[in-house]
């Protein structure tokens, strides 16, 4: 053996840090902003763009006038300098909100339907709390129709008894026979509502509210109305079309085929436009559904087509060892469903159904081409064109991105949180 | 080689399969088979691979469907009646080759869920048959963890007492050791052996030759789709008939 091969240390090394180009903030900017000459001239480029715009900006932010009358008031305050006219969100926040017709000393049932939303939705997205509270969501519904179109209070218990009327005959036949259940609970639930109806008729002052006609909402309310009972109806129904595409028995499966192709083959807008004018020669000529419902039952079908496909895709990336050992361990197709099937396919598929649903939300603002006069509608009609506000569009449209981000965004971070709780697959 | 295990068969029939005909399209994978499996017995189903071994077991608890002859398990005939193969399903117990563990569930709520739902047995009854079995196939301690945080000899075992809490009477196993590393196969094994002694109807797909010597009472060899040879461990190993069986034999048992 050579001398050069051994070698013994005599003193040990002790830790050093790293180079000063190599760490810290020094390495992060060489690294991220100028790893090339490329890159550095971008990034010299970006920051004179975002200077630019700041510089633009945050005078018109800082200078604007929240209190005036009139944009012309607004210009005389500004005397000449940049700056935005926020007066008139102070102004016409009301409108924004609730729309122009929706009675002003009636403007805390919508607010207090809003909260108890808040309160209805927390047991269904967070599983922490405590299951009674679904009780309370599923009564939901009814109260809030009762507080913000009004009337008498027995209108939304009769409709309400009704439903419980139905799901108590579901189950009290359901294991004998399901079609028999559903036949007996709807007859008996139909039962019910004509009765309730006779009883509702006499009482009609009982606990009533002003009676608040559905082309009397307006602003963002109506835009959160639409939003949240489409997205609700829809994720149901769209899983139901979901398995009824991957259903053994071709008449269902061809139904769901040719209603999910034929809605996502149609614009969004050309629904809505049949609901508001062509849907009512459908119905008999002395019959008048609500513009609201009928829009609502456009969107609800359109959502549900999309949310449906990211089921099924969601179906599609499970293998069919769990289908399998479902069957195998005794369970029924319904069991298998709800407790092996749907919960990882809808694990799979939530960014989907978040996506497509954020994207139902906003496009609740296209109803202002049908001219009902939602948050865009409200700004494009009564306020863009009174004399008073005329040509402030940075500021009310600004208000409306910013009002519909603050809300969408949340639903996505939500939904990001829901995923990260439900990862057991992974070690 | 251990010793081979001595076991009591009954004559009462379990399982009695007759001229049963299977297609895939038109691909005839299972070809007039007849077979008669009394209570108590250990069958071991081996053959090359696209023989149809798997098919016939899937078979027995309808999770694949045959076109011609009659499957009676247990004294029900299997139609395409959804209650008789709900039923049979919850007699049959069946472990695949991939566990197919139910990931989203934790081990116990796998072992509980057909129980309570299927049997309609008490939340607290269910957990604690599972936990029975789970020390039964010794892993009681994992219980509260989920299938992808075990290893696979473990998640073998789950899936055998996910069945076992259905209280079956005939166990199928479809390959279940072909998806292990070689020094979980052992641990699985053992939990099967087990099973055997307990007095379990089972019929077993596999390569595992010794186990099939140790447990089995009878060996079937199939190819084609047919049942080609089968008679005793002993028998069947030392001394095959067919020319197709010696060759199979000589393929895996060569080296």
């Amino acid at each position: 053996m050579s001398e050069n091969n051994s070698f013994v240390r005599k003193e040990m090394i002790s830790e050093r840090i790293p180079p000063a180009a190599d760490r810290g903030l020094v390495k992060w900017v060489r690294e991220n902003l100028f790893s090339s000459a490329f890159n550095a001239i971008m990034t010299f480029i970006s920051l004179w763009v975002i200077y630019s715009i700041t510089v633009a900006v945050i005078p018109w932010f800082l200078n604007g006038v929240w209190d005036a009358k009139t944009v012309r008031e607004c210009y005389d305050l500004l005397d000449g300098k940049s700056g935005a006219c926020f007066a008139v969100l102070n102004e016409r926040f009301p409108q924004l909100i609730y729309g122009f017709k929706y009675p002003s000393s009636e403007y805390w049932r919508p607010n207090l339907a809003t909260v108890l939303l808040i309160v209805a939705l927390a047991p269904i997205l967070f599983r922490r709390l405590p299951r009674q509270l679904l009780i309370f969501s599923a009564v939901y519904p009814f109260l809030a129709f009762w507080l913000i179109w009004g009337g008498s209070i027995l209108t939304s218990v009769s409709a309400f008894l009704g439903c419980a009327i139905a799901v108590i005959c579901y189950r009290r036949f359901s294991s004998r026979s399901f079609a028999l259940a559903v036949l007996i609970s709807l007859i008996a639930a139909n039962v019910w509502w004509i009765i309730g109806g006779y009883i509702v008729d006499l009482n009609a002052s009982f606990l009533s509210l002003e009676v608040v006609a559905s082309r009397d909402m307006g602003g963002f309310m109506l835009n959160l109305l639409l939003g949240t009972i489409a997205v609700c109806l829809s994720i149901p129904l769209g899983i139901a079309l979901a398995l009824g595409r991957q259903s053994g028995m071709p008449i269902i499966k061809w139904i769901c085929v040719v209603f999910i192709e034929f809605i996502r083959g149609v614009p969004l807008i050309t629904l809505l436009f049949v609901a508001n004018v062509i849907l009512a020669f459908f119905f008999p000529p002395d019959t008048s559904i609500d513009l609201i419902l009928r829009v609502l039952i456009m969107m609800t079908f359109f959502n549900a087509a999309y949310i449906a496909e990211v089921v099924r895709g969601g179906l599609a990336a499970l293998s069919k060892g769990q289908y399998e050992a479902a069957d195998s361990i005794g369970l029924d197709y319904t069991q298998s469903m709800r407790f092996i099937i749907l919960p990882q396919a809808l694990k799979i598929s939530i960014p989907g159904i978040v996506n497509v649903s954020v994207g139902m939300l906003k496009d609740t603002t296209l109803v202002s081409i049908i001219s009902m006069f939602d948050l865009v509608g409200m700004i494009r009609g009564p306020i863009l064109s009174s004399t008073d506000w005329n040509g402030v569009y940075w500021e009310l449209f600004g208000a409306a991105a910013a009002i519909f981000f603050v809300v969408c965004f949340s639903v996505s971070k939500y939904s990001q949180w829901l995923e990260r709780q439900l990862e057991t697959d992974k070690r | 080689m251990a010793e081979k295990l001595k076991l009591e068969v009954s004559d009462e029939i379990a399982i009695k399969i007759q001229s049963m005909n299977k297609w895939f399209g038109s691909f005839h994978v299972l070809r007039d088979i007849d077979l008669t499996v009394n209570r108590g017995e250990r069958i071991v189903v081996c053959g090359p691979s696209g023989s149809g071994k798997s098919t016939l077991i899937r078979c027995i608890n309808a999770l694949e469907e045959h076109q011609s002859g009659q499957i009676i398990v247990d004294g029900t005939e299997l139609t395409s009646d959804i209650k008789n193969i709900d039923r049979i399903r919850s007699e049959v117990g069946m472990c695949f080759q991939h566990f197919n563990l139910f990931p989203h569930l934790s081990i116990l709520e796998n072992c509980t869920l057909a129980p309570i739902w299927v049997r309609k047995i008490p939340k607290k009854e269910a957990e604690e048959t599972a936990m029975h079995f789970l020390e039964k196939v010794k892993i009681p301690e994992q219980a509260d963890k989920y299938p992808g945080q075990l290893s696979g000899g473990q998640q073998q075992r789950v899936a055998i007492a996910r069945s076992l809490c259905m209280r079956p009477r005939i166990m199928l196993f479809d390959e279940p050791t072909s998806a292990l590393d070689p020094e979980m196969i052992k641990e699985v094994l053992d939990t099967m052996i087990e099973l055997a002694e307990d007095g379990m109807t089972m019929i077993c797909v596999t390569h595992e030759m010794g186990f099939a010597r140790q447990v089995a009472n009878r060996v079937i060899f199939m190819d084609d789709g047919q049942i080609v040879e089968q008679n005793e461990p002993e028998q069947f190993f030392n001394n095959p008939q067919s020319d197709r069986t010696k060759l199979f034999l000589s393929q895996i048992l060569g080296h």
